[in-house]
Formats: structure tokens, sequence, C-alpha cells
């Protein structure tokens, strides 16, 4: 799927090239807002977390939040960045969820600069800055198409959100396909919720991408960029990206130029549209924000974070697949690096275990354990031991599994002997094929002259045999060594 | 019953010591605005019955042995552009009509919690912009002195209600001269501490990096006693000095001997005569009293007024787009929100406050940000660095506070220009962040009050009060 599409948009850039930058912008995971005390909290009744500097009031003044410092410097060391003395801007729009008609932001001189993230394909995208800044209201236009203003007769405004402490990570324009894109964002996501910096949801807001994309003939200039924006998932990421090349590329091949705007991702036609041009754009008339002084990390407080910083899920997903064996791109390691688990992979491996083995069987039987799985780790090592030793057929490991992750008993052995799995060792399976074989002398003689799906009945027999407790894959081995 | 004292200091003592009640002293001032205010026109609104409350708590309080603070049962005058709980706080304007704040200033609790208690919120220029209390929406303030005369501005409600007696402490904000010149206008003592030693938390916003509030006082004493008040760290307000604020009060009798006045050779000409001679004769008195006149160059001292008027409305421009009609005060309403935008704030504010927005808007607007914002800001470093080379040869500048005594009702009211320069001399230390403040030192023309402004540097402000404190003996024992 993924291969056939990048196959399909580079024969639609009849020989473009893709060039492509994201500004993220998260939120971080603080107690209390960015400059205020009230409650930095997702979902809570309209208009109940707010406060005089939440709502702008006048006499009201920001004080910054040392949380949500510490957090967005912990955003820039693991992207690599220098975190630097900073300063906060106004950034003058107005707009009704918006309190002040301002929005307090940094410009010129961000905390965090030059860093850098190293997708799996190595591709090393540059991180320009990830900067401080404060959210918004949130508008809900009531009576418009698809909740947008034009054509609402009303709207309803909830502060909650204003003031909630953001990081907008802007990175260079490095990515060149849309699959890298929708990467850079899973690996960001990956890194955010790692360092707890925030729970980065798309779904929720609290992740909000929006993407620069522009088409050009590799060694000539760089074309002109249209920023879209509305892109709630990862997957409304790529499609979006491969629309917009496209669009430019038609339009670039009929003679016509590119205008530099702002479009809006439409989910539902598949196309992005025009918000506003260039020209339209507002003149923020950026200025000092006189209620805040100059923030200066020391360095000493930058050391203590950047040394308090958690492994980061590049590396963990290198342990865990040079202990494994998998690749460290593989499903499973993504997988379960992004639950937090691998830890408890590596602990199966010390505990005597099969890390290979344990890897797959938390990858499918752990979605609901969380990065701490109630299961103690000893009863997986036994498990993958038992396996191992072919004591357990696939069909029975699984079945134990379910019983040790719904709490029913923590030892593998109790469970299996509960369940009377010892009695399926080789010489019984022999022995069921044997009869099996006897049973069907036709179907044999098919198989044995090469018709290969004739052993689907020899096998049924013989799993019917065994009530559903053998293994498989052994019994078509078994049959197909006779065969030679 | 003992008979009140007319200042703050000795009002508190006598309350704390039982000797008069609170609320006699409550009645007294409600009595006298009764008399006069329909005249004057000091207050937006007088708040009788909370101050008979607060005034009977605080005697409860006496009477059960408890001290009610330093300034117990003082009576005070809030310009009505700082934030009081459930009070209308107004700014003089239209848009913020009817607005209650949620909240108290810092500024409010601290006078409060010292058991002040608050009579009235004052008449302004709308938002402090201005220099005469005439662009207030709910009508001009006239000078106690000469009531066809300007108090001066923007805080000319507050000097106003204490050079009439209707309080012994008034409160306002001075973000280019609104504290200092309206006390010389109405002959009381006025101060702008160093920028940050007052908390803004509450102070509806100007100009930010320039407001400042401050008492009003008709003895330096009582406005030692207020700044001791409220001055201070606040953690409300991050440009808040962290470091404690000098105590004032103990120094007051030191005198000036030894101590280097600075008299500025290079200081913008236009003050009138009579206010030279008042200068003069300031100067004299401080010499005579044992201090070192010198000659002090301040160059940029001239650039001040121009740079002020590309930062203060730069920053007001900011300041006041909140006032929209979505959440609080006026709203006009229209087809569409940006038209109900345009409505409201056309409705809302008066012509300065919409002359400044425009001014600042045009000042931080791109490809005009350097020509104008942006060179403002490297004067506004001059005159700090000019300032602080001043400092290195004087303890102590003297210069006018207002280039002219109180001027007549709508004698400038057509010509804003010329309105702005009554701020020449108190503006470049708004711009450098140093402290000043007014003196009332004697009457020029037609027998009006004159201020001599006393300025010092970063956290100078115990020398700057040992100043005044010599200024105002020597006014004493000038007087029979």
């Amino acid at each position: 799927m993924t291969a056939a599409t990048t196959t399909a948009t580079e024969d639609a850039l009849r020989g473009y090239e893709l060039i492509v930058g994201l500004e993220v912008h998260v939120e971080l995971a603080t107690v209390t807002k960015l400059f205020s005390a009230s409650p930095n909290r997702f979902g809570d009744e309209p208009n109940t977390n707010i406060d005089p500097v939440t709502l702008g009031l006048p006499g009201a003044l920001p004080v910054l939040n040392r949380q949500a410092v510490e957090l967005a410097m912990r955003i820039g060391l693991a992207l690599n960045c220098t975190v630097k003395s900073c300063t906060f801007h106004r950034k003058n729009y107005f707009y009704p969820d918006m309190p002040k008609a301002y929005q307090i932001s940094q410009y010129d001189e961000p905390l965090n600069v030059d860093g850098w993230l190293v997708l799996a394909d190595g591709t090393r995208v540059g991180i320009e800055r990830a900067h401080l800044e404060e959210d918004t209201g949130k508008s809900t236009h009531v009576g418009g198409s698809g909740g947008r203003i034009h054509g609402s007769g009303h709207s309803l405004i909830d502060f909650n959100r204003a003031g909630v402490p953001l990081v907008e990570i802007v990175s260079r324009p490095d990515i060149r396909t849309s699959e890298q894109a929708r990467e850079y964002v899973n690996e960001l996501r990956a890194i955010l919720v790692a360092i707890g910096a925030s729970d980065a949801k798309m779904e929720e807001g609290s992740m909000r991408v929006d993407a620069n994309v522009s088409v050009h003939q590799p060694g000539t200039p760089l074309g002109t960029r249209c920023e879209i924006k509305n892109l709630n998932s990862v997957r409304s990421l790529g499609r979006a990206i491969e629309y917009e090349a496209r669009r430019q590329v038609v339009l670039l091949e009929a003679g016509e130029t590119v205008r530099q705007e702002t479009r809006h991702w439409d989910e539902t036609d598949g196309r992005t549209h025009t918000l506003r041009s260039k020209e339209d754009a507002d003149d923020y008339r950026y200025f000092l924000e006189p209620d805040l002084v100059p923030l200066d990390p020391d360095p000493a407080w930058i050391e203590r974070v950047r040394s308090a910083l958690p492994m980061l899920p590049a590396e963990r997903r290198q342990l865990l697949a040079a202990a494994t064996g998998a690749a460290a791109n593989s499903e499973a390691v993504m997988v379960v690096v992004d639950r937090g688990q691998d830890p408890y992979v590596l602990a199966v491996g010390d505990a005597g275990g099969d890390p290979a083995r344990a890897l797959v069987h938390v990858k499918e039987a752990f979605a609901e354990q969380g990065a701490e799985p109630v299961v103690p780790a000893a009863a997986i090592a036994k498990l993958t031991q038992m396996e191992v030793a072919g004591a357990l057929t696939s069909t029975q490991v699984k079945q134990v599994l379910a019983d040790l992750v719904a709490g029913e008993g923590d030892d593998p052995e109790a469970i299996a002997a509960a369940k009377g799995f010892e009695a399926v060792d080789t010489t019984a399976l022999e022995a069921m094929v044997d009869e099996a074989i006897a049973a069907q002398p036709d179907a044999w003689e098919k198989y044995r002259a090469g018709e290969d799906k004739a052993v689907g009945a020899l096998v049924g027999a013989v799993m019917k045999a065994s009530k559903n407790q053998a293994d498989g894959k052994a019994v078509t081995a078994i049959l197909r060594s006779r065969r030679q | 019953m003992g008979i009140i004292p007319t200042t703050a200091a000795g009002i508190a003592d006598a309350v704390r010591d039982g000797s008069v009640t609170a609320s006699d002293v409550v009645e007294r001032h409600l009595a006298a605005i009764e008399a006069r205010e329909h005249e004057i026109h000091a207050f937006n609104l007088v708040g009788a019955d909370a101050a008979r409350t607060a005034a009977a708590a605080i005697d409860a309080a006496v009477a059960a042995g408890d001290d009610p603070g330093p300034l117990a049962g003082v009576p005070v005058a809030l310009k009505d552009n700082m934030c009081t709980r459930g009070v209308e706080t107004t700014c003089s304007s239209k848009i913020l009509a009817g607005w209650r704040p949620p909240y108290d200033a810092t500024v409010v609790e601290r006078l409060t919690a010292a058991g002040a208690v608050v009579i009235g919120k004052t008449n302004l220029d709308e938002f402090a912009m201005g220099s005469s209390t005439e662009n207030s929406a709910f009508g001009p303030t006239r000078n106690p002195h000469d009531i066809s005369r300007v108090p001066g501005g923007s805080s000319g409600g507050s000097a106003a209600a204490v050079a009439a007696g209707f309080a012994p402490l008034g409160f306002g904000s001075d973000t280019g001269g609104s504290i200092r010149q309206p006390a010389a206008l109405c002959g009381v003592v006025g101060v702008k501490t160093t920028y940050g030693a007052v908390s803004r938390y509450g102070l509806v916003a100007f100009a930010s990096s320039l407001d400042q509030i401050g008492p009003f006082s008709t003895t330096v004493d009582d406005a030692a006693l207020a700044l001791e008040v409220i001055a201070g760290h606040d953690p409300m307000d991050s440009t808040s000095i962290p470091e404690p604020f000098p105590r004032l009060r103990e120094v007051l009798d030191r005198g000036v001997e030894g101590l280097r006045v600075g008299r500025i050779t290079d200081l913008p000409t236009g003050a009138d005569p009579d206010v030279i001679e008042r200068l003069e004769a300031a100067f004299d008195a401080l010499g005579a009293a044992g201090a070192k006149i010198v000659d002090v160059e301040v160059p940029a001292f001239t650039y001040g007024l121009t740079a002020y008027y590309l930062i203060a409305p730069a920053e007001a421009s900011s300041n006041l787009a909140r006032y929209d009609g979505v959440r609080y005060g006026l709203r006009v309403d229209a087809p569409d929100t940006n038209a109900m935008y345009m409505a409201t704030r056309h409705e809302g504010f008066g012509a300065e406050v919409k002359r400044r927005i425009m001014l600042g808007t045009y000042a931080l607007s791109a490809g005009y940000y350097d020509a104008y914002y942006g060179k403002a800001l490297r004067v506004r470093r001059l005159i700090s660095d000019d300032f602080a080379r001043a400092y290195e040869h004087a303890d102590v500048l003297l210069t006018p506070t207002s280039p002219t005594v109180a001027f007549p009702i709508g004698a400038k009211t057509d010509n804003p220009l010329a309105m702005y320069l009554c701020d020449t001399y108190t503006i470049p230390s708004n711009l450098s962040g140093h402290p000043g403040m007014s003196v009332p030192f004697g009457t020029g023309a037609d027998d009006l009050p004159v201020g001599v402004q006393v300025l010092a540097s970063t956290c100078g402000e115990a020398t700057m009060f040992q100043v005044a404190a010599e200024l105002e003996r020597a006014m004493e024992s000038a007087t029979p």
C-alpha cells in the first residue's frame, strides 16, 4: 500500500521534487497554564479553568510557568537543539477566542534552536526552532456548514484552552515524501510522549500539524510554498501533501504559477482550498512583551534537565532490536516501544526467557497492559522456555498467555497442566497422524502425488482428534517428512 | 473626640491610639466632598456606604485591641484605572462603563490590608491618555485652586481630591508624568517610583513598560508612608523589583549636607519664567542647606517627548486591542464580528484614545517599525545612558515639573501637540525607569501652585525623599 502510493505520487510529480517543512504545535502536559494558575486540563466544563489572566481582563499580568519552561527545554534537548536565553513577543491580531487580541509567543529569540530528528530511514530532518507560546480559546460556530464561521448564526467560546502552554516545533524543509512527513510526525510524537512533555494526541488537538509544501525541478530554486492547515490525523497529513504536490505540479505544467497562500485541507473531498492569500495575511506588529522579562535559563538548570531525560525511542528500539533479533523498524519493535513495554521485554530476557518470542507475545497480547504490565516477567520467561522446549504448541501458548493476561494465575506450567496440555507430545502426535492417514488413504495418495492442498483434510483430522490442542504447523511438518 | 488631623500619618496615629474614630474621619471627608465635589468633579464614583462600612470595621478592630495597620482609617482616593473587586472601574471610558472587576489590584489589596478606607474612584483622562483630565468620557475635573483651570492629568481626579481635602492620600498612575504634572498644578506632592517598585497587577494598562502607580499627598512624609505600604515585590507582576523597597520615613530628617544636586544645563527650554524662578529658588534653598549644586548634561533629554509618543502609543495600541465587545464592557451590535468590533470601538473610545491607537499601530507596522518604533527604542536607550552618566556626578537632578502653572480648561484641547508639551520634563524618567517626584514649591502666575521635580537614579528613592523633605522645610520656614 505504502510503496504503491509513493510510486503513484512520484509518477504524478513528473520529475518535480517535493519539498516539505512541518510546523507542529504541541500542548505541554503542565499542571497549570503558561501564565496563570488555572488548571491545564482537557475536557472540563467550558469556561471553568479561567481567571483574570486567562480572560485577558484589564490589569491582569502574565507570570511565566517554570514547569512549562522545563518541559519546553526537554523538547529542545530531546531534539538536539541548543537551549538559549530568549524573549517573549506579542503577536497582535483580532479573533474572538483570543482574549487579549494578542498572543504571547517567541519571535526572534526562541528558547530552542538548531536541532534535528532522525527518521527510521536515516534521514536527518533539521529542527529550526522549538519555541514557547500560549494557546487560544476554542470557538464553536453554530449553524454554519462544517463548523466553520462562514454562515454560522452565532459562536460559542470556551476559554479553558486559552493560555495553555504550547511548543511550536518548526522543521527545516528537509522532508521529501509524504511517507517521510508521516514518519516525522510519528517519531516526534513518540519522543514527546517518552519525555513526558505532551500526550501529543492529534485527535484531541494536543498535537497540531501544519505542512509547508512546495515543488520544484531538481537543480532549480525552491518553488513557492503553500501552508496546509486542518490536518487532523497523520493519514490526513499524508493525503494532503500528496494532493497539494499534484495540484502545484499541474499548475506549473500548465504554465501557471503557484500563489503563496494558506490552504485548508478538506477531509471529505480530499482537496485543499484557499483560506487566505499572502496579501490578506495579518500584519502581526510583533514587539517585545513588556509584561515579561527575558528568560535566561542558567547552564546548571539546562544540564539538570538534560541529565534527567529518559532514553529516547530510537535508542530504545535499537536496544530492543539487538536483544530480540528483530529489525529496529519492524512493527513489533515500533509498537512495543511506543507502548513503553520494551523494558518489560528486556526483563523477560533477563529472567531467562526467549526475547524474540517475548517480543511477539507482548506485541500481540499486551495492547491493554500499558508500560508496566501486571503479568510477572518471570511468567512470560517461563512460557517462552516451555515453547522453545516444544512442551506447548503455538495454539496452547496463546491460550496460556490469554490466561496470564486475564490474571488467571501466574504460573504457565500450572495453567498448562490445568488445561491438560502436557498430553500432547511428539509421540502422541505421530500416532494421530498415522490414524489420519489410515482413515483417509485417498487424501494421502493425492498429497503424495504432489497435490499440496490435500494436506488440509489430514491436518484437520489430526486437529479434531487432538481437540484442537495439536500444533497445525507441526502436523504439516510431520506429513511433509513422511511424503519424502 | 479629638481634632481630626489633616495628614494621613496624623490620622493613622490618632485612629490607632483611639483619639479619633475612623468613622469620624470618613464622615469629615464625605462632608468635604459633599461641599465641593459638585464644582470639582474629582470622582467618577464616591463609595460612601462602603467607606462607612470599612471605617466601622476599623473602629471595631481598634476597640478590640487590634492594630488595623499603618494607614488605619485613612481615606484614600483611587484613580479609576485600578481594579477594585466588585466596584466599577471605568478608566473614564465609555468602553468600560459598568465593568466591575472580579479582583483587586495588588495596590488596592495592600492599602486595605494596611487599614486604608477607599472613599472613591477618581476621574482621569480616558485610559490615562492626556495631561488635563479633560479627555474623560464623564466630563473634566477642575482645579481646586481655580475651578476655571485644569488640574493637570491624567491623574487629575486624585490630585484634585487631595488638594481639595477630599482625601489625605490619592493614588494615580504615571506613564509620562501623569502623577507629577497634576501634583504640580494642584500644589500637592506626587511620586513616580523606579519602574518595578510598585506592582502594576490590576492597573489597567496604558503603556506597560512605562506605567507606575504612585501616591499624592499634602506632605512628603505622607507620600513616604503611602509608598512604604504599596511598594515592594509582587509575584503577580513579572517586572516587579525583587529587592526590598527602601525605608523612606527614616531619612526625611537627614538634611542635604554634602548631597550633589544636579542642574541640567541642556534642559529643553519652554518653561514659563515664573516656573523657572521657583526652580532657581529651590536650587538656592538646597544650596543654603548645604547641598552642592553641580552642572550635568543629559543630551538625549530633549528627544524624550518624541520617543515617548512612539513607544507609549505602540504599547497602547496592543493593550487596548482587547476592548472588542466580546467579553466585557460595551458591545455595539452589528451584523458580523468585524463590524461589531468596529462599531464597539468607534462608539466606545474617545478621540485622543483613537489618535494614539492609530499612531501606535502605524509605528509598529511592517515597513515602518524600524523607522519609528525601533528608532524610539534606541533613543530610549540613549536617554537611560545619559541619565546614568549624569548620576555619576549628581545624587539628584532638579527640573521644573510642568512648564506652566495650571492652564484654563479648553486652552489646549484643540492642539494635541501643545498638550503633549506639558510632559516635556517628566517623560524622560519614565523612559529610563528612574524615580521622580514633584514637590510644591510656592506659587507662580495668578498665585497658582508651582512644583519642582526631584529626579534620582534607579532605586534612589531614599535620596530623592531626603531632598524633597528639605524643599518642604524650606517652604514651611518661608511661609509665615
